[in-house]
């Protein structure tokens, strides 16, 4: 049996070193996958990643179980990552980021490479809100509580979900143009 | 929807799995973070009394916590206290990181040991205006991580020079009149340090207290002190003069000045204690109704064929910040130099830090010459600084090489500015702490100016029982690396604390000169747990006390009036000195006794330390010291100069002169 996650972050919370240990050990990896769905690199998740677990202990202080630990969490890593961005100033860098990555995949198998090329193309072409909408849709989060995470209505996020549809359905199309 | 689903598929696919490495730091980091909050939980935390509405209890909270280091933010806090009031927007800004807790806000209330992560590369600055309540917020709400540092503050959003602030300038007169009716306790606490938060020019960073006060002794008849080897302040203010400046008094410590200077006092017998104290007593220079009592403490010099194998590794910062000519190239010199002293027997290895840390040269025997001298003249510099990735591979690297009967030192050649990593000079010599119980000594060579970091140097060698040099010049390289070569790398007597107890019955008053960083309290002079300072073969300490008899018309306090009884001790000595050291590789002290009588006769060298004593008590602006000046210092210096075969007492009467002509 384990203890769920609320009690073990209201503990940690209140000062269990053990609870909090426990709790970031249990999330770190979905935490990390998270991190890179956002950014794109590996190398800009693991410092994202990074950033958040020194910053935890202090920002774990103001939960208060009003939430799911994993919803709140991922606000904290939404807001980190905003937090990057903006001190990257522009969209270029992120963007140039991808294609690095993308370099290092050339060695694998080409189905799987030119599958991925088109994820990352189209992961680049949406707009950032677009891409914080679709990293928590597609780590399984409903639309409820991607609206929580990301502080806007579940309305909104539908329409951002069709949006995100339509442009890589037009990606596609493109694509296959070519 | 397929184009979904296969986004969804590929995307899980490419999302790589963590490095483990990777997770176990960031966990232990976290851990970390966690532990050093709990201890500050009520200074840090952040809770209005009353919530949404209790603005004043915000501001008040806000100001109260503040640290320090936050100081420079305070500042910056009461302009925007000013432009909140003046805008009625603003108490609408103050609210709301209440409301939208961020993770610059909660970084901003952590306590002084929180460790922050790096950044990689610099970051742009936010644009002004990019958002009203970041403007406010990262600033009104906590501490800054360290003011003058790179933007490497993680999360935190790049902390804007106060000057950024666009309101600033036509709210210049606000900050005043708008926080009138705040709670102004705080001010005076938060206002002061500013002044050492933003230094006056460069970024240099001195560690010293003010001077030591003038003892009654009939009130505190013991003064406690460890002794102190280093000489890096000496090197400092002798730059500083070069330059034609004056140095910063924070940057003068007397006893170090006095200690750079080699003195020919009576060495120990050979089967006696590794070292031997000689106690003078003579007039004072700058005031005739006082005494010095000059206590002057000589190791042992053992044969250099004799000593046991050393084995070093040089820790060689090479950031970007190294490539004046005067750090790394200097340093290259620097180590041929030492080269050509060293034995078969002893090995060398060198690791560099800057991004990362890398051995650049397995222990190598140092009869294997070139291939030392090819891994040093591969070093070059670049990148920025971790102090603490290159200082956990050196004493590893250190580990290694570890033989029974060898002694082992870390040497960290650096320009002082850990510009990654721990800033915090605490957290920093708690590791080199640990260290130390593992037998490797750790010594610190500073190089460059502008940029020195005197206060980590300092914490730095006196926790890993090493010494502090500053390396300015070639012929001060020859003098630390060269001719004290054996005293520097090889220590003969471990935690050395002074103690003096004086007799009230003589002496009214006294005051020890210099040793302010070095200060014991008294129970700790028996209580072997507390650390103090090494002696190196061949080197001389010397501790200077200058004290008022009894009946001297010098005496600054009045006697009392009910004055207890004197005690039957005899009457004619004028106090007792008692020293204690641990034997090289031993738990347990020793302990030497002497009584301090005013016949014993001052050596030629004390006169000359006398001279140095009163030289660093001008540049610190002592009151003490009267009428008497530079040109007193410099002939009682030049009567006392002795045989000065390296010509540093010469060099000594040269910046004496200097100063003078500067202080003019």
């Amino acid at each position: 049996m384990t203890t769920d996650d609320q009690a073990l972050a209201l503990a940690a919370a209140g000062g269990d070193g053990q609870a909090f240990g426990v709790l970031l050990d249990r999330h770190y990896d979905r935490l990390f996958a998270f991190c890179y769905r956002l950014t794109g690199t590996q190398h800009e998740a693991e410092d994202l990643t990074q950033d958040i677990c020194a910053a935890l202990p202090a920002k774990l202080r103001g939960f208060q179980a009003r939430s799911k630990f994993t919803t709140w969490l991922y606000r904290v890593a939404v807001n980190a990552a905003h937090d990057r961005r903006r001190k990257h100033a522009s969209h270029a860098r992120a963007a140039t980021g991808w294609g690095d990555w993308e370099a290092n995949r050339t060695a694998v198998a080409a189905e799987q490479t030119e599958t991925l090329t088109w994820l990352q193309n189209a992961m680049n072409a949406l707009s950032d809100d677009l891409r914080d909408t679709l990293a928590c849709v597609l780590d399984d989060m409903t639309h409820a509580q991607t609206a929580d995470i990301l502080g806007v209505s579940e309305g909104t996020i539908s329409w951002r979900v069709s949006e995100a549809k339509k442009a890589l359905r037009a990606l596609r199309e493109q694509e296959d143009q070519l | 929807m397929t184009d979904f689903d296969d986004l969804k598929t590929a995307m899980d696919a490419a999302t790589p799995r963590p490095d483990a490495g990777k997770r176990a730091a960031d966990l232990a980091l976290a851990r970390k973070n966690f532990d050093s909050l709990q201890g500050s939980a009520d200074a840090a935390r952040h809770t209005p009394v009353t919530g949404q509405s209790g603005l004043w209890t915000g501001v008040r909270t806000m100001l109260n916590s503040l640290t320090s280091k936050g100081a420079i933010t305070a500042s910056t806090a009461l302009v925007a206290v000013g432009v909140m009031f003046v805008s009625p927007m603003g108490q609408d800004w103050m609210r709301a990181p209440a409301l939208q807790p961020s993770l610059e806000h909660a970084l901003a209330a952590a306590p002084e040991n929180f460790v922050i992560p790096q950044a990689d590369e610099a970051d742009e600055q936010i644009t002004a205006g990019d958002d009203a309540r970041d403007l406010i917020q990262p600033r009104a709400s906590g501490r800054v991580i360290d003011p003058q540092s790179d933007p490497t503050v993680g999360l935190m959003e790049t902390p804007m020079a106060m000057t950024d602030v666009p309101a600033l300038a036509t709210q210049k007169s606000t900050p005043r009149s708008a926080s009138a009716g705040l709670d102004y306790s705080v001010a005076p606490q938060v206002l002061p340090d500013i002044e050492q938060i933003i230094p006056p020019s460069g970024t240099e960073d001195f560690a010293n207290t003010s001077q030591n006060s003038l003892k009654i002794t009939s009130e505190e008849p013991v003064s406690t002190f460890s002794i102190d080897v280093d000489t890096a302040s000496y090197s400092v203010v002798r730059s500083s003069l070069m330059r034609w400046q004056l140095p910063p008094a924070d940057a003068v410590r007397v006893e170090e000045l006095i200690n750079y200077f080699p003195y020919d006092y009576p060495a120990p017998d050979a089967g006696d204690a590794p070292f031997r104290p000689t106690v003078g007593v003579m007039q004072t220079p700058w005031n005739p109704d006082t005494q010095l009592v000059h206590i002057a403490i000589q190791g042992q010099m053992p044969a250099t064929a004799d000593r046991p194998p050393l084995n070093l590794v040089f820790l060689i910062d090479t950031s970007g910040s190294m490539a004046d000519p005067n750090k790394l190239p200097l340093l290259k010199q620097s180590f041929r130099l030492m080269l050509d002293q060293l034995r078969p027997q002893d090995q060398v290895a060198i690791v560099e830090y800057a991004g990362s840390a890398g051995q650049v040269l397995a222990p190598t025997s140092a009869s294997d010459r070139s291939t030392i001298l090819q891994a040093i003249s591969g070093l070059g510099a670049g990148g920025s600084t971790n102090g603490q990735g290159g200082l956990e591979q050196a004493y590893a690297t250190a580990a290694t090489m570890a033989e029974e009967g060898e002694i082992g030192r870390v040497i960290l050649a650096t320009d002082g500015d850990f510009n990654v990593g721990i800033h915090d000079p605490d957290a920093l010599t708690d590791f080199i702490a640990d260290k130390r119980d593992s037998g490797t000594y750790l010594s610190v060579l500073g190089f460059g100016r502008g940029n020195l970091n005197d206060a980590t140097m300092q914490a730095l060698a006196q926790n890993g029982n090493g010494q502090a040099a500053y390396i300015d010049t070639l012929s001060e390289a020859q003098k630390v690396l060269v001719d004290q070569l054996t005293g520097a790398l090889f220590p003969i007597a471990g935690d050395v604390k002074v103690q003096v107890e004086f007799n009230p019955a003589q002496v009214a008053e006294y005051r020890l000169i210099g040793y302010e960083t070095r200060a014991l309290r008294r129970e700790d002079f028996n209580n072997d747990a507390v650390d103090a300072g090494e002696l190196g073969a061949g080197h001389t300490v010397t501790a200077i006390y200058e004290v008022t008899p009894v009946g001297s018309p010098a005496q600054l306090s009045d006697p009392l009036r009910y004055d207890t009884a004197p005690t039957a001790a005899p009457t004619s000595e004028l106090g007792y000195l008692k020293l204690r050291y641990k034997p090289v590789g031993d738990d347990t002290s020793q302990l030497i006794e002497t009584p301090i009588t005013a016949d014993m006769d001052p050596t030629q060298d004390a006169q000359f330390a006398s001279a140095i004593a009163g030289f660093g008590q001008l540049l610190r602006g002592s009151d003490y010291l009267g009428e008497w000046g530079y040109d007193q210092a410099i002939s009682l210096a030049n009567a006392h100069r002795g045989d000065d075969p390296f010509g540093y007492r010469t060099q000594a009467v040269q910046l004496m002169r200097l100063a003078q002509s500067l202080s003019n």
